[in-house]
């Protein structure tokens, strides 16, 4: 939930969705400590970070949950999307199957979450470019029918990871300038 | 699914999550499924269309009532004490980071046809008018050796061994009266039934001191505390412990059948074909019915209102004690009251619970003397539901079974089944001995 603290001090809670394998701890890990590994097994033991950004005047310390491998067989509890003031849907650029599970993800979100939550698409893997199954325009297109931000993102290179996160923060402060941080 | 387990466990009751992410925190390879699609199974909290579906033959709710997602209303109502052993578990697992608390606005003892605040020390035992002049001196120097009292210091013992002296004759050595004793036995240290009074009296005076010490944690009208959104978070909070630690969650899987050797052992699960094999099985009564049986039934009603329970000070969440004698019953009934404070409800609207552990098959008039402490209900749910105990020995099949749950409105007959199956699957004790300012700190910074 994304609250308003003194002196534009905000908490929000940021949720990452999509199928395994998609990278969703990996590109955590990239914003959070800058870290990639190619082979980074299956979350455990950590689905939960904090990282305080700051940007202009606003701080915003940001509550990361990771599904914790709860996606595997769609059993992601509600509590997931409680209070989630934005979500980033992932899907790998090299499985056309993980795009349309993104979409499925979405729609659950769109159910789940509350009618505030800001979206990002987030398509991961963008160092893999001769793998690549899904279209950058397809990407595009499905985020602008449905109100998301989109990006093309790589964990392992870090392309576009701050900035993904940057937008984020930026989508707050709009948010909180016209006050609507408090009524998520 | 076709891997080895650790343990399987079935259902996603708060009891079996908190013994999966317990498990699964300890190092075992955990396969959690429940046949719902839901978590939570009869300890889950329901929103107006699940709740219409299930009480009202699928019947659309009424829209008086707004709209069906703001509410989560509970199937088994409960408070946590603020300083029990369910906040333990919760601070010694962390599991606190997912979870929002509020305090209970009060704490309410039923009497002579009135309903009373709980008084829980010395001073409260000298404005309380559940008792008379002289009656609350003498309560209030009992009040004040059980403040006193510590295990380690004898000093404040006043030259008693509580572990050979009985409640009974700790009580006589104050000449509390029967109406005193009953609102300290059953709303203060929250005894069932009397049994207690011919027990050594150190966990009578233990539990009246864990009120105390709870009431004085957040300054609130009552010792306990309730999570926003209602008690259906707490198991999908302790699902999440035990995925982040490694633990597989499987929902809406048909059947769950157990396997058993020819010596009679569990080795595993069968769900749509395939089967998970495992050492342990866990699981709730429904998912083995035959190694449990019937010891009581639970008659509860869950009322809708526009309104706090009367004579509870405006209190938007609340606890009543009906003790068994003032109804002339042989067990003690609960309300629960809870609100759109703690957000289980639209704004405006509160939830009340009448529960007992049935005497007759007559919810409706075995409940009346709580529901007409209530007021004017916009709509009244009455239900039953059979308690179970398991029958089998663990030893012998490798199963766990949990005891279902009882009628009372906390958590610590909860908590003890749950660390008692966690000594026996692992053979270790859990060591709680936690930091409980943790929780305070927690609790404080919401809201």
């Amino acid at each position: 939930m994304a609250r308003t603290g003194g002196n534009k001090n905000l908490q929000a809670k940021l949720v990452l969705l999509g199928d395994m394998g998609t990278g969703k701890t990996s590109l955590v890990l990239r914003f959070v400590k800058g870290q990639f590994q190619d082979y980074q097994e299956s979350t455990i033991g950590a689905a939960f970070f904090t990282q305080v950004l700051s940007l202009n005047e606003a701080t915003i310390k940001f509550d990361i949950w990771d599904t914790a491998g709860q996606e595997r067989y769609h059993s992601l509890a509600p509590m997931y999307y409680r209070g989630a003031a934005a979500a980033v849907v992932i899907y790998d650029i090299t499985s056309m199957d993980s795009f349309m599970r993104a979409k499925k993800w979405v729609q659950e979100l769109q159910a789940q979450g509350n009618p505030n939550v800001v979206m990002f698409l987030a398509a991961n893997k963008a160092d893999l470019e001769e793998k690549r199954k899904v279209g950058v325009e397809e990407g595009e297109q499905y985020a602008k029918e449905n109100g998301m931000f989109f990006v093309e993102t790589s964990a392992k290179t870090a392309q576009n990871v701050n900035e993904l996160f940057y937008e984020i923060e930026l989508s707050f402060e709009s948010m909180s300038d016209a006050n609507k941080l408090e009524a998520i | 699914m076709d891997e080895e387990y650790d343990v399987v466990v079935l259902g996603t009751g708060l009891k079996e999550c908190i013994l999966s992410g317990l498990l699964s925190v300890n190092g075992l390879k955990v396969l959690h499924m429940d046949r719902n699609e839901y978590y939570g199974g009869e300890s889950t909290s329901l929103n107006l269309n699940q709740l219409w579906k299930r009480f009202r033959d699928g019947d659309k709710p009424p829209e008086r009532l707004g709209s069906s997602k703001e509410y989560n209303v509970d199937m088994i109502p409960k408070f946590m004490m603020a300083n029990g052993a369910l906040v333990r578990v919760l601070i010694h697992t962390d599991v606190t980071k997912y979870l929002n608390f509020k305090a209970v606005d009060g704490s309410f003892v039923y009497n002579k046809g009135k309903i009373h605040k709980v008084p829980a020390n010395d001073v409260e035992a000298l404005k309380s008018p559940l008792m008379g002049l002289f009656e609350k001196r003498r309560a209030r120097k009992f009040f004040i050796y059980v403040q006193d009292y510590e295990d380690n210091d004898p000093k404040s013992h006043e030259g008693l061994d509580l572990n050979k002296v009985t409640a009974r004759d700790l009580i006589s050595r104050y000449g509390l009266d029967d109406n005193t004793v009953e609102f300290i036995g059953h709303a203060l240290a929250l005894y069932r039934n009397d049994a207690y009074l011919d027990e050594p009296a150190l966990d009578f005076v233990k539990r009246v001191k864990l009120y105390a010490e709870s009431l004085a944690r957040f300054q609130g009208g009552s010792p306990y505390i309730y999570p926003l959104y209602g008690l259906g978070e707490l198991p999908q909070g302790f699902a999440r412990l035990s995925a982040v630690y490694g633990g597989t969650y499987m929902l809406g899987k048909p059947e769950c059948k157990v396997e058993f050797d020819e010596n009679g052992k569990a080795f595993g699960v069968t769900s749509e074909g395939e089967t998970a094999k495992c050492k342990k099985v866990v699981c709730d009564p429904s998912y083995l019915p035959n190694k449990v049986k019937k010891v009581g039934k639970v008659a509860r009603a869950i009322c809708f209102m526009s309104h706090p329970i009367p004579n509870t000070n405006d209190s938007h969440s609340a606890q009543v004690i009906l003790p068994q004698k003032q109804l002339g019953r042989r067990s003690d009934m609960y309300l629960f009251c809870c609100s759109y404070s703690h957000n289980i409800a639209p704004k405006g609207k509160y939830i009340a619970f009448v529960l007992t552990e049935a005497e007759t098959d007559d919810p409706r008039v075995e409940l009346k003397p709580g529901i007409d402490l209530l007021g004017p209900v916009d709509e009244i749910f009455f239900d039953t539901y059979d308690r179970f105990e398991p029958t089998n020995q663990h030893d012998v099949d490798n199963c766990f079974i949990s005891t279902s749950y009882d009628a009372t409105t906390h958590f610590e007959t909860t908590v003890q089944d749950v660390i008692a199956m966690y000594s026996k699957i692992t053979g270790k004790d859990l060591d709680l001995s936690v930091d409980l300012s943790a929780a305070s700190a927690a609790a404080d910074s919401e809201e």
